[in-house]
């Protein structure tokens, strides 16, 4: 009651004060009336100014007075030693900065990654899984449709696959991409077009039957000027005029993590952008990445519950397609099939990062207040001396403290807000992509900043007033300069410990960057099974231009032709799929002549249509056999060619090559074993896979593979002729190198390793600083002692030792916490390490040796002043 | 005055002085002052803390209204709790005047 009463009175306070003020007046003037003199009525009433402070203290025991008072006296205290001002807020400004920048990367693209989206905290990604596979799989619209009828506890079911496609506005052809989605899109996630409207019902049903779209902002200012009348207007999209219908408001990116989208259409679209068959009534066709929206106040495990249960009646209704399917839910953050699931990883072991970070900026700052404390100690012995209560001390130290870190945290939030999009720029850009990785910093963001700016306020302020805790009159007026150098002193432990935490946090950095350092050095240097210099690839986009298969099989003879005939290339294969792209390779259940199928395994394996001469193209060696030639077409007798772990698998040692395989239901005679390879990740275990030849299996639309000396530029200038000359209509896509192909499929850890190696540095570099800074104190404070020692006998190296011993036996102290530390948390990187054991000895190793130099260093510099102590000023003094 | 009081006695005396119905600060010193005659004058340095005491305790409520000659002034009334709480003093400071009795009669 009381407190609420207080509170009360401190938002009404002026007119309290007023109030007060009026009343106490009016008593004066009774008196003034009964007394009949103003003399007599002051004297009796008493010093009236002061009566009304109490009264108001009585309300207010922490006055704002006071407070105000701390702060001035605190920027002035602040002004006086720039420098220590200026390395303070430096320091913490970089701890709490990166906190922000972290919480803001993780906010927008883990938790609400989705701009303009209404209710994302009951948005949940749903996959399809395959018994005794791990992972997930995509699903296929019949079980969707069967989930969206059975289960109460969804509010929607959001589909929502990616897709690319040339847009060719004028003569200006571009590759884009957008989002083949449910008709319930834009009403499920909230989103209302600024211009003209979502999709009707029923526009996700039939084939091919509703060709429209609608536009992101973006693309409807960029390509389309803005135009305000674009409603109604067609745009030809993957060989099909498709009729505009809506404009999405700006800002809205799509749903799909890391991407831009710039056009959806709906699902009954899927044939034209998804290529292959019509897929809307294929309960085998699995293609769909989607999300659900739960009711309000269900939580996942229910959900999941009611969704399992569909799941495994669709199983007994449909085993045929649905035998051992299942379904799974994800939270957001958690999603597998975009940008959240590859940075999920990197984004935890951040967010402990940071915090290590904000630490040893918080203990580095700490111990500067903490030696300048030392040097306040006269200032606070006067006033306590004149009468300031210990809770005032503390009030005055905590204000200090303050200023400090709110300071730092302005600035810090200033840097997160310029590192928003930096993670984009850690990944490879690609043409036709906009990559969109936006931090986002809402309230939560700047709570979480603020918390942290509490806490840091906290620590820094307790350091010194552990300090004047120990404040006592008599000792501090005699000024003793204990001598530290020397023998341990009980007041030096703080400061000792808060460096030695620092030595062993930066410690655990530096071996986490350098452990992940060495994976992406691994990645780099792994063997991908094909060739990853001198191979360039590329697309044309045939589908997109309205080819059907009998113009497109012309079109890529005819190019194939003139590519081969270009100076400087050796040979050119056309493949459907590029190893480890985005799309995924077609995949089909399998049957071998002789094997023996368990019981209750339908092995599916995944396999490329690859043209003639992909083998040597490629570099993927061929163990026997041949490869496809031209001459397996149409007309000739299907052929196929496993990989070594398929024949091993399936052969059981015999030779495959003339015996009989069958996919999609035809046999087929194996023509050759082909060295295994890396198809989806270069993490991946080594997997069984086939080929067929690419006219025997045809899709429009295919990867074009080159191999050829010639930088990937001038490949790119002759193509892009050659396929003009063919077609004016066609652009191919980018050229890029195999080698370009997988540093982009390991991106994610070359951005974890960018991120720590910056962090550690960072620390390394704040480490550092901390180690001199306590050294130079204490030479400074020591200087009685060392130039006694000197006056007896002591020779400079013996000084520098004595020093250098000091300092280093913090760092020693410090890689021995750091390195137990490290032993014990290193395998927390899990899934970034690639073929490196969390205690790789060479990872702990670079970061001793990187650590000692640096602590060296630190140290050598104060140690070297402490050898220029002029032995008979100290005595003399 | 008002200092030469025993700790706490002030309190007990504005309440008491509140108990026949509200005041101003004015009148309650006044009040006091009348009734002890001429004892206990109180200053504002003691009174209106004191005031703010009660007010921020719940003893007693403030409200604005007009003086007997007609100008503003804030006049103070018990509540419940003030109320209950004069008694719990009065009985405390009787024990006190007592024993402080028995003290001095018996040297």
């Amino acid at each position: 009651m009381r407190l609420i009463r207080r509170i009360l009175y401190f938002f009404r306070q002026p007119r309290q004060d007023a109030e007060l003020a009026e009343e106490m007046d009016f008593h004066r003037r009774m008196l003034e009336r009964e007394s009949g003199d103003r003399y007599t009525a002051n004297r009796r009433m008493g010093a009236s100014t002061l009566a009304r402070e109490d009264a108001r203290g009585v309300w207010l025991p922490l006055r704002f007075e006071s407070v105000l008072q701390d702060l001035r006296v605190g920027v002035r205290m602040l002004r006086r030693s720039p420098g220590f001002s200026i390395l303070a807020i430096l320091c913490l400004t970089l701890g709490i900065g990166a906190n922000a920048a972290v919480f803001s990367w993780i906010e927008g693209i883990l938790f609400r990654p989705y701009p303009l989206v209404a209710h994302q905290e009951r948005l949940l990604a749903i996959t399809g899984t395959a018994r005794g596979e791990a992972g997930h799989t995509d699903i296929s619209w019949p079980d969707l449709l069967d989930l969206q009828k059975s289960c109460t506890l969804v509010d929607s079911f959001i589909v929502n696959k990616i897709m690319g496609t040339t847009l060719s506005l004028g003569d200006r052809a571009e590759r884009t991409i957008g989002s083949v989605v449910s008709a319930n899109y834009f009403d499920a996630i909230g989103v209302r077009p600024i211009l003209g409207r979502g999709f009707g019902p029923g526009e996700d049903a039939g084939s091919n039957a509703h060709p429209v779209t609608v536009i992101s902002y973006q693309l409807w200012q960029r390509r389309f000027k803005g135009d305000p009348a674009i409603v109604g207007k067609t745009q030809r999209l993957n060989g099909i005029e498709h009729t505009i219908v809506g404009v999405a408001p700006e800002g809205f990116l799509g749903t799909f993590v890391g991407w831009a989208m710039q056009f959806w259409v709906p699902a009954s679209m899927e044939e034209t952008f998804e290529g292959g068959a019509y897929k809307l009534e294929d309960r085998g066709a699995r293609w769909i990445e989607a999300y659900v929206r739960l009711k309000p106040g269900v939580t996942l495990e229910q959900a999941q519950q009611e969704m399992s249960a569909v799941a495994t009646r669709l199983e007994t209704d449909f085993p045929a397609t649905n035998r051992g399917r299942g379904v799974k839910l994800w939270p957001l953050w958690q999603t597998p099939f975009n940008n959240a699931g590859t940075l999920l990883p990197t984004l935890g072991i951040m967010l402990a990062v940071v915090v290590f970070v904000l630490l040893i900026a918080c203990a580095n700052v700490g111990n500067l207040l903490l030696v300048r404390s030392f040097a306040r100690r006269h200032e606070m012995t006067v006033r306590v001396a004149v009468g300031a209560n210990r809770s005032r001390l503390l009030q005055q130290l905590i204000t200090e403290g303050l200023i400090l870190s709110i300071l730092a945290a302005t600035g810090g939030l200033l840097v997160a807000h310029w590192c928003r999009h930096a993670l984009v720029l850690l990944f490879p850009a690609r043409a036709g992509v906009a990559m969109t990785l936006p931090g986002e910093i809402d309230w939560r963001v700047l709570a979480l900043s603020a918390g942290v700016c509490l806490i840091s306020t906290l620590l820094l302020g307790l350091v010194p007033a552990i300090q004047t805790s120990k404040i006592d009159l008599a000792g501090a007026l005699k000024s003793e300069m204990a001598g530290v150098v020397g023998g341990g002193h009980g007041k030096s432990w703080l400061r000792s410990g808060l460096v030695v935490l620092q030595v062993s946090l930066s410690f655990l950095l530096l071996v986490g960057a350098g452990l992940l350092m060495q994976s992406l050095q691994r990645i780099r240097n792994l063997n991908p099974g094909f060739a990853t210099q001198g191979v360039l690839f590329t697309a044309i986009d045939l589908r997109g231009a309205g080819y059907n298969p009998q113009r497109a099989k012309t079109f890529d003879d005819a190019l194939l032709q003139r590519v081969q005939a270009l100076p400087g290339v050796e040979s050119a294969a056309f493949g459907r799929s590029t190893p480890l792209s985005y799309g995924s390779f077609s995949s089909s259940p399998i049957a071998v002549d002789g094997y023996q199928l368990p019981p209750d395994e339908q092995p599916t394996v995944q396999y490329n249509q690859v043209g003639p001469a992909y083998f040597s193209t490629m570099g993927i060696p061929l163990l026997s056999g041949r490869e496809f030639t031209r001459a397996d077409n149409e007309t000739a007798l299907p052929a196929a060619i496993v990989n070594d772990v398929m024949a091993a698998q399936y052969w059981r040692g015999d030779d495959p090559i003339g015996k009989r395989l069958q996919v999609k239901g035809q046999w087929r005679q194996v023509v050759g074993v082909a060295k295994v390879s890396k198809y989806q990740s270069v993490r991946e275990n080594p997997k069984p896979f086939f080929y067929l030849p690419f006219r025997q299996d045809f899709s429009v639309g295919a990867n074009l593979n080159i191999r050829t000396r010639m930088p990937a530029e001038t490949i790119a200038a002759e193509l892009a002729r050659e396929v003009h000359a063919l077609d004016a209509n066609l652009a191919p896509y980018e050229v890029i190198s195999l080698q370009e192909q997988m540093d982009r499929s390991t991106s994610p850890q070359r951005v974890a390793v960018t991120l720590l190696a910056v962090l550690g540095g960072l620390a390394l570099l704040l480490a550092t600083i901390g180690l001199y800074a306590v050294m130079s104190y204490t030479v400074s404070q020591s200087s009685r002692e060392l130039g006694l020692r000197m006056a007896l006998g002591a020779g400079a190296s013996n000084l520098l030792r004595l020093v250098l011993a000091h300092g280093l036996t913090l760092t020693a102290a410090g890689l021995v916490l750091g390195a137990t530390a490290a032993l014990l948390s290193t395998r927390l990187l899990g899934n970034l390490l690639f073929k490196v054991s969390p205690r790789d000895p060479l990872a702990f190793g670079s970061a001793l040796v990187v650590m000692t130099v640096a602590a060296t260093a630190a140290c050598f510099l104060p140690a070297w002043r402490a050898t220029r102590t002029d032995p008979a000023r100290i005595l003399r003094d | 005055m008002g200092t030469d009081l025993l700790p706490g006695t002030l309190d007990m005396l504005i309440l008491r002085s509140l108990t026949r119905g509200a005041r101003h600060g004015s009148g309650i010193a006044q009040h006091l002052k009348k009734i002890s005659e001429d004892v206990l004058d109180v200053g504002e340095s003691s009174l209106y803390p004191a005031l703010q005491r009660l007010l921020l305790s719940g003893w007693v409520t403030a409200e604005w209204g007009a003086s007997e000659n007609n100008r503003r002034a804030r006049y103070y009334k018990l509540t419940a709790a003030g109320r209950k709480q004069l008694g719990v003093e009065n009985r405390e400071f009787d024990r006190m005047i007592l024993a402080i009795q028995k003290v001095m009669s018996c040297a």
